[in-house]
């Protein structure tokens, strides 16, 4: 099978920080490929050159097979490289039918002028949530009320729908509950088996045993490769992120809870 | 799945009884409500509510209107304009130096006004875009320098600050009909004749109805009002400026050009701005450099007590068209009953503290947080 995205020999330098040093890294449809790391390893500005944001100072983009450069996220998202980010998915003020179709909204003319189609987002998104498990109070509901693991869940739907090919999640759970880690999990689950390739960016390593296929560790901007799910444990990855010995050490004081 | 949709139902239910509660134009419209029943109390006998009363609260409530739509939307996305005022006075004083002193036909000097304030409005959004400053301090800077230049300009040409002979200027002209003149004149003539209104009595005007016709700013007002509404909430472009306003990173990720929304945003502002300086100037026949002095404030201040966030991605035009009345009708309605009208100023700070507490404690009901 051909990879979607293969991104070889990446490169990206700030001014004299490197903070990309050669990164490999390929990502087919259908797999939930998870990119680890701690603070500073290079994941943001990885997935930040992958969705158009930064261009890389060295290396090449292939996505379908054709080398890619993006001059900027709108052309990514028009390829059909969608971003979800953490904490700017949506506007809490809007509601989730205007939130869903932001910057896509379709339109019906009348009397010759182009008029916001709200019957059809309306009914669109009272669809979509509910095929995703969120049961809305009706579609003027205001994000606001939804938690953080609807929100990103909502964002999810939204991608998927406008016809994202690569879904990257850029720390999808740090900062949700346990229950509603599960949710946006599952939602992970439910994209990836529609034959979407996803991204899936998180330094919690359990969150990636959950639903990743593969796993690269990115450490100080380089790749230690990726490793197939059933070939790596669990403590190997949390090695790999913290680049060795020091946190086995800590590791050990903390009774491995880390 | 019967059982869905019955708690879907009762869900729904649920969610109509919240719905009305947290429009945003709720303030306005209990605002409204509260100060017309006590100047009907209170003011009746004034002749507040006879024809030439109505009329003068109106046009008042107008003046107001025109500028808040410009606020209102501008807020809405996001930011300020403090020089509101005066560009209201910059463009006003164009006006008369263009059709008066220099002695253009007055469709020109209008035009080229509209163009340079709009051009003006267009700098203000550039700069704040650019710089990412806050746009109260950009346009802080442009109320000094634009007021600057409208006592400047007149003081260098004229000699004085306050240009007369626009009414002479304007006599047949096309588009000065369009911002000065009156409509559904016969109406009032014929309404006259059946004595549903008043007619003078006495002087040269005698079988006149004593109010001619609908002033063409009260039109631009229900017009601006009208399609300020509709853009914001029937169409793509509404949906940005509620996104550049509520996140404007987040709307930047989905491809929303925020840039562009706040810079035509500052335009709009500019443009509202000139509508009611050229209203002004058809309606007095005079431009003056202190003209207005404070607009800004009373624009921002009618755009929250329509229930619109200062911190921008929430709001509605008709919430701040009922601010703009509530605004015409207490101030004129002071003076009808014949209350010390500096009263009007301790009225503005207590309603506006009042809208503001209300919109937070909105917000929260709204979003569910904090």
């Amino acid at each position: 099978m051909q990879p979607i995205i293969r991104m070889t020999n990446i490169e990206k330098h700030f001014g004299s920080v490197i903070a990309l040093n050669g990164v490999t890294v390929d990502f087919f449809p259908g797999e939930c490929h998870c990119l680890l790391g701690d603070n500073g390893a290079g994941k943001s500005t990885f997935i930040k050159t992958m969705s158009g944001v930064h261009k890389p100072t060295r290396g090449e983009i292939c996505f379908e097979g054709k080398p890619m450069h993006f001059d900027d996220p709108r052309e990514a998202i028009a390829a059909g490289i969608a971003t979800v980010y953490q904490d700017l998915a949506m506007i809490p003020l809007m509601s989730v039918s205007r939130n869903f179709f932001m910057g896509n909204e379709p339109i019906k003319h009348r009397m010759g002028l182009p008029f916001f189609d709200h019957e059809l987002a309306n009914e669109v998104t009272m669809k979509e949530m509910r095929a995703m498990g969120i049961n809305l109070r009706g579609p003027d509901q205001a994000v606001g009320t939804l938690s953080g693991g609807e929100r990103q869940t909502v964002a999810i739907a939204r991608a998927v729908y406008f016809g994202a090919k690569v879904l990257i999640l850029d720390e999808p759970t740090s900062a949700l509950g346990v229950r509603q880690t599960a949710n946006v999990l599952a939602t992970v689950d439910r994209v990836r088996k529609q034959g979407i390739s996803v991204v899936f960016i998180t330094h919690n390593v359990r969150h990636a045993m959950a639903v990743g296929d593969r796993f690269t560790v990115l450490n100080r901007g380089k790749t230690f490769g990726t490793a197939t799910r059933g070939d790596v444990t669990p403590e190997e990855l949390q090695d790999m992120m913290a680049g060795g010995q020091e946190l086995a050490t800590l590791e050990g004081s903390l009774g491995g809870t880390v | 799945m019967t059982d869905a949709t019955n708690s879907d139902e009762r869900i729904k239910e649920m969610s109509r009884l919240r719905r009305a509660l947290i429009r945003p134009e709720l303030g306005g419209m209990v605002g409204c409500v509260a100060v017309f029943t006590f100047f009907l109390l209170t003011a009746s006998d004034s002749g507040m509510f006879s024809s030439t009363g109505v009329l003068n609260w109106s046009v008042v409530s107008a003046q107001f209107m025109i500028i808040a739509v410009g606020a209102c939307l501008l807020m809405i996305a996001g930011e300020f304009d403090l020089s509101v005022g005066s560009m209201i006075g910059f463009a006003g004083m164009m006006i008369a130096i263009f059709g008066v002193t220099l002695g253009w036909p007055m469709w020109m000097a209008i035009l080229v006004t509209f163009a340079i304030c709009i051009a003006l409005g267009a700098l203000n959004g550039y700069i704040v875009v650019r710089t990412g400053l806050p746009s109260f301090i950009v346009t802080l800077a442009t109320l000094f320098i634009l007021r600057g230049f409208t006592i400047f300009i007149p003081q260098t040409l004229e000699r004085k600050t306050i240009i007369g002979g626009i009414t002479e200027a304007a006599e047949g002209d096309w588009l000065a009909a369009i911002f000065g003149g009156k409509v559904l004149k016969g109406f009032f003539a014929w309404l006259g004749d059946i004595g549903m209104i008043s007619v003078f009595e006495r002087g040269n005007k005698v079988g006149q109805p004593v109010v001619d016709g609908i002033p063409m700013l009260i039109i631009w007002a229900l017009g601006l009002v009208i399609v300020g509404h509709i853009v914001l909430t029937r169409t793509r472009f509404g949906n940005w400026i509620f996104a550049a306003g509520g996140d404007a990173q987040a709307a930047r990720y989905v491809g929303v050009p925020v840039e562009r929304v706040k810079i035509l945003m500052f335009m709009f502002t500019a443009f509202c701005a000139t509508v009611f300086a050229v209203c002004q100037v058809m309606e007095f026949g005079s431009a003056g450099a202190d003209r207005g002095l404070l607009k800004e404030f009373e624009a921002i201040i009618a755009v929250v007590i329509g229930g619109a966030l200062l911190t921008g991605g929430y709001g509605s035009v008709i919430g701040a068209a009922l601010g703009a009345l509530i605004f015409g009708v207490v101030q004129q309605g002071l003076f009808f009953a014949g209350v010390e009208s500096s009263l009007f100023r301790v009225f503005l700070g207590v309603i506006l503290l009042l809208a503001v507490i209300l919109n937070t404690y909105i917000r929260r009901l709204i979003t569910g947080e904090r």
